[in-house]
């Protein structure tokens, strides 16, 4: 009778040893009342939002601080336009191509490759086909129409807008010309920019309009 | 016939059982992984000797197809542009030299059938491919007229190999089953002959003799004061270890590994793809937040990629399972796939938030990411390992602290900080300093 006992008390104290370990679920917390926020917490769940989601689009007809107005639609039209008069307002320096190559990285050589000949890895692994050389003849690529495509996007190729701002967009674009040139073996673009300052002293065009450094464009 | 080794088995097999089912007690949580998801389906190739269509190099056709339009068409599925199987039967070969060399043009030129089909696409105007001679684009037909490779169950899922190749967990389990049987068998087994043996020689008139009467173990444990006194101490310090030990653990999440409503997978997605982390958690290089992905940016590739490929499935999770996982996330976010068109009808996915710091404490993740330029794996661990994504580190002050004291900072190029740098660096004698050296250890940096 004892042994029996003496089982019973094993086999329970066992198995509620071996129920508290439990990675679905989080650990105990001691006296909680300052872990939780007063405030709405980002990304959380409250009966007041639509949804009951906090996180949120912006209001319609609103702009973020810092926003330029994009003038060119999304449409093949705006497009051509964007290709034909749109100029990096930027000036070509070291950081600025720093910069745009560190995030040409992050955002556009999983497809594009890193030398922008259509061979990064997820082409290479056929998750996404088709990908074009920036060196290709058949596509007239310039900084006007990289960064149309960047902000709306373009066939397969999805926007953005939501991840990089405007600022990063173009300097990203800087990369992307300067990448063009290293395929179709051109000198790069700071060396062109230097080249043509001596000669005619004429910088990149700057647009007023677009010069704001800290603009946002959030997705729609 | 007098020595009876296991005459004290019976006290002793609470324990035993103890120890057997703390043994296996792990196992019962690696089991529930869905192991009986996991099939052997797989898509037949296209024959390699297929009869090229009307002339056609089917294989140059299909390096072509992929290098050219598979950016925007498949073959069975409408994408950006339309299903491209067989397209050969529908139009005029002419037609379609005219059409793919120059689309724009044909269309200018008012030909019916192509503002047909440009106005059916949304008005999308296909690249112009000039470069494609007549044979390349006779090549690329031959691939698209290929009939449709049907899916066919491979030999794998019979039964005879279903039970090695199709689960490894579950034939695991099956022996480590087995083994605990025959253990359980063996112990009742001892017992039962000791009880015979036992009985037997009891049987046989073997009469066990008196042991003395001698005082019990737990009496003379009792009157030994020193021993007493050592066990106490030990038993004290024992339990104040222990208790030590479960109360540094209230509140830290370290191993949490939630079941998420979408299953993603950090393994496919960062590691065999290479992802950047910062692709989707852009915010983690500008704000205190490194936030959770929109659906809009899983939608930048999974509007193309609306399954996985045959060899992305593992045992664990079929290619069944994570097309699924694909399908809640076009629901969630509303995507007619087969129009390829946004419906507007949308639902928020509750993620299950891991990383949790509370309240009181203030991170910041781009001071760590862009200023620090401390990789993510450093406090999430190997992140691109994980199927299913867990808590690395515990999280806790002591570990924020420890790294803080040991790591340098980078000073270099930061001509502002220059001199308060070099008046640090005298100050407590060093080359380069930590964190904490900088206040990085002030109450006021974290908490406030």
């Amino acid at each position: 009778m004892k042994t029996l006992i003496n089982i019973g008390i094993a086999i329970i104290a066992s198995a509620t040893m071996v129920s508290c370990f439990n990675d679905k679920k989080p650990n105990y917390q001691y006296f909680p009342n300052m872990y939780a926020p007063v405030g709405y917490d980002t990304y959380g769940e409250y009966g007041v939002f639509p949804n009951q989601q906090e996180a949120m689009t912006p209001p319609e007809h609103t702009v973020p601080r810092g926003f330029t107005p994009y003038d060119y639609e999304n449409t093949t039209q705006g497009l051509e336009l964007a290709k034909a008069e749109l100029k990096n307002p930027y000036e070509v320096t070291e950081e600025n191509l720093a910069v745009g190559t560190q995030l040409y990285a992050i955002y556009c050589a999983v497809c594009h490759g890193d030398k922008g000949d259509g061979k990064g890895i997820l082409a290479t692994r056929e998750k996404f086909l088709g990908i074009p050389s920036y060196a290709d003849p058949g596509r007239n690529i310039v900084p006007g129409g990289i960064y149309h495509v960047e902000t709306y996007g373009l066939n397969a190729m999805g926007s953005y807008a939501s991840q990089t701002n405007e600022k990063e967009r173009w300097q990203i674009a800087m990369h992307v010309m300067d990448l063009k040139a290293a395929l179709n073996g051109e000198p790069g673009l700071l060396e062109t920019s230097q080249a043509g300052a001596m000669a005619d002293s004429t910088k990149v065009e700057m647009d007023p309009a677009a010069a704001n450094t800290a603009s946002e464009m959030e997705p729609k | 016939m007098k020595k009876v080794n296991f005459i004290h088995l019976r006290s002793k097999l609470p324990f035993l059982l103890l120890v057997f089912l703390l043994t296996f007690s792990t196992t019962i949580y690696s089991q529930d992984n869905p192991a009986g998801k996991a099939s052997a389906v797989e898509v037949a190739a296209p024959p390699a000797d297929a009869p090229a269509v009307a002339g056609g190099d089917v294989a140059a056709g299909e390096s072509l197809f992929k290098a050219n339009c598979a950016a925007c068409h498949k073959m069975d599925a409408k994408a950006v542009g339309p299903a491209l199987r067989n397209v050969a039967d529908k139009y005029d070969r002419d037609w379609l030299y005219k059409w793919i060399k120059n689309s724009s043009a044909l269309i200018a030129s008012g030909d019916p059938t192509a503002v047909k089909i440009f106005e059916a696409n949304n008005k999308t105007v296909m690249t112009a491919f000039p470069a494609l001679s007549n044979t390349d684009i006779d090549n690329i037909l031959a691939y698209t007229s290929q009939p449709k490779p049907e899916p066919k169950v491979a030999a794998t899922s019979t039964p005879a190999d279903g039970g090695q190749n199709g689960s490894g967990g579950a034939s695991n389990g099956l022996v480590l089953g087995a083994l605990a049987l025959i253990f359980l068998l063996l112990v009742i087994m001892l017992f039962l002959v000791t009880n015979t043996l036992k009985r037997i020689a009891e049987a046989n008139g073997v009469v066990y003799e008196e042991k003395e009467k001698r005082t019990p173990i737990w009496k003379a444990f009792v009157q030994n004061q020193f021993l007493v006194l050592v066990f106490s101490i030990f038993l004290i310090l024992a339990a104040g270890y222990f208790a030590y030990c479960y109360m540094m653990q209230v509140g830290v999440d370290q191993g949490y590994a939630p079941v998420q409503p979408i299953h993603y997978s950090h393994k496919i997605h960062a590691g065999d793809n290479q992802i950047d982390c910062n692709f989707c958690h852009s915010s983690a290089r500008k704000s205190k937040h490194s936030g959770i992905p929109s659906l809009n940016v899983c939608m930048n590739c999974h509007k193309n990629i609306a399954e996985v490929a045959p060899e992305t499935a593992t045992p664990e999770y079929s290619k069944e399972f994570y097309d699924g996982e694909i399908a809640k996330l076009y629901k969630a976010v509303g995507w007619d796939a087969a129009n390829q068109k946004y419906t507007g009808k949308t639902e928020p996915v509750k993620w299950v938030r891991i990383h949790n710091l509370p309240d009181f404490v203030y991170f910041n993740h781009s001071q760590h990411v862009t200023v620090a330029g401390i990789a993510c794996q450093t406090c999430h661990g190997e992140m691109q390992t994980m199927e299913i994504a867990s808590q690395f580190a515990p999280l806790t002050m002591g570990w924020c602290i420890s790294c803080h004291r040991t790591t340098n900072v980078n000073l270099e190029s930061n001509e502002y900080y220059a001199k308060i740098h070099e008046e640090l660096s005298k100050k407590y004698g060093v080359e380069k300093l930590t964190i904490a050296e900088m206040g990085g250890l002030e109450c006021g940096k974290c908490h406030y």
